[in-house]
C-alpha cells in the first residue's frame, strides 16, 4: 500500500485532553536523564517563578505523538508504522509546560513528499490548553520507507 | 548568566550520556513510544537495522540537558530542533553501557533584540554525528 497523496493539507481535530501530572514529569525527566530540580521539586520550580513542576524541553513529544497516531492509524493514510523512521523534530514553546496543564493538540499534515517508493511526511501539532492558550508548536518529519528502502 | 557577556563560539560545556537497553525500555514507557526497534533485537534486525537502536527522541531529550543546566531553568528553553541522521545502536550488555552519547555545546548565535541565545549542539556516538543541526533557543533573563 502506498501513501495517500491527498493527506497533504488534512487536519485532525483536537482529541482527548492530556493532563500533565507531576509524576509524569518526574518519570519523563528521569527517562531522559534530566537532573534539574525544577523537574522534581515543586519548591525549586516555584523559586524560578513557575507555578509547578516544569516539564523537560522535549516533553511535548508525548502529546504530539498522540496526535500523530490519529494520522498513522488512519486506515486511509496508507502508512505502515513498522516502516516509519523519525527524520526531523522541532519544538517551539510559547510557554513552558507545567504540571497541572490540560493540553489538547490539533494536528496538521503540512506536506507529503514522495521519495522512491516511500514518502516524507511533515506534521505540525498545535498544542494549547483546553481553554485555548497556545503552549507549543511541534513539527515532525517522518520518513515512511518504501519496499527495499 | 549575563546576555551581554556571551560571545558567539563560546563553549557551554560537554557531557557523556551512558545508555543501556534498560534506559530505552524506561524511555519507551515514559514517552509511550513502544516501537519494537527500540527493545526487540529480533524485530530490529528483521527490518535491516544493526540491532536495537535508541529512540531519536531519547537522544534529543538527553542531549538538551546540557543546555538546561547551563541556562539554569528548563523553562528558558523556548525552542529546540534537530535532524536525526544516524541511528544509535545500543549493545546488549550487563553492567557496562551499551552506547555512549557525547554532547558538546557552543553559543551559535545571539539575538540582542529578543535576548535569546542559540546553542548549537554536537552530538556523536561511536565517532559518528547522530544529530544534525541540533539547536536550542534559550531566552536569557
Amino acid at each position: 500500500m502506498s501513501i495517500n497523496p491527498e493527506l497533504q493539507g488534512r487536519s485532525y481535530p483536537k482529541g482527548a485532553t492530556y493532563d500533565v501530572g507531576r509524576e509524569k514529569i518526574r518519570e519523563f525527566a528521569r527517562a531522559v536523564k534530566a537532573t534539574h530540580p525544577a523537574h522534581f521539586d515543586v519548591d525549586a520550580a516555584r523559586a524560578l517563578g513557575h507555578a509547578d513542576l516544569v516539564a523537560p524541553p522535549t516533553f511535548a513529544i508525548i502529546v504530539a505523538q498522540r496526535a500523530d497516531a490519529q494520522l498513522i492509524e488512519d486506515p486511509d493514510s496508507g502508512i505502515d508504522f513498522s516502516r516509519v523512521v523519525h527524520a526531523e523534530q522541532r519544538f517551539t514553546h510559547h510557554r513552558p509546560i507545567i504540571a497541572g496543564d490540560e493540553l489538547v493538540a490539533e494536528l496538521h499534515v503540512d506536506s507529503v513528499r514522495g521519495m522512491g517508493g516511500g514518502a516524507m511526511i511533515t506534521t505540525r501539532a498545535e498544542i494549547s490548553t483546553a481553554a485555548g492558550e497556545p503552549v507549543a508548536t511541534t513539527i515532525s518529519a517522518i520518513l515512511v520507507r518504501g519496499e527495499g528502502q | 548568566m549575563d546576555f551581554a557577556e556571551l560571545t558567539v563560539g563560546q563553549e557551554i560545556g560537554s557531557r557523556t550520556v551512558e545508555v543501556t537497553r534498560a534506559d530505552l525500555v524506561k524511555y519507551a514507557g515514559a514517552s509511550g513510544d513502544f516501537n519494537p526497534i527500540h527493545w526487540n533485537e529480533r524485530f530490529a534486525t528483521s527490518v535491516e537495522l544493526p540491532g536495537v537502536i535508541a529512540h531519536g527522541m531519547f537522544t534529543m531529550g538527553a542531549a538538551v540537558q546540557l543546555v538546561t543546566d547551563w541556562a539554569g531553568d528548563p523553562g528558558a528553553v523556548s525552542g529546540y530542533q534537530t535532524r536525526f541522521t544516524k541511528p544509535v545502536p545500543v549493545a546488549d550488555t550487563d553492567l557496562e553501557p551499551g552506547a555512549l552519547i557525547e554532547v558538546a555545546g557552543v553559543v551559535g548565535a545571539l539575538d540582542a533584540e529578543n535576548s535569546t541565545a542559540r546553542i548549537d549542539l554536537t552530538v556523536t556516538s561511536g565517532g559518528q554525528k547522530v544529530l544534525m543541526k541540533a539547536q536550542a533557543l534559550v531566552k536569557m533573563a
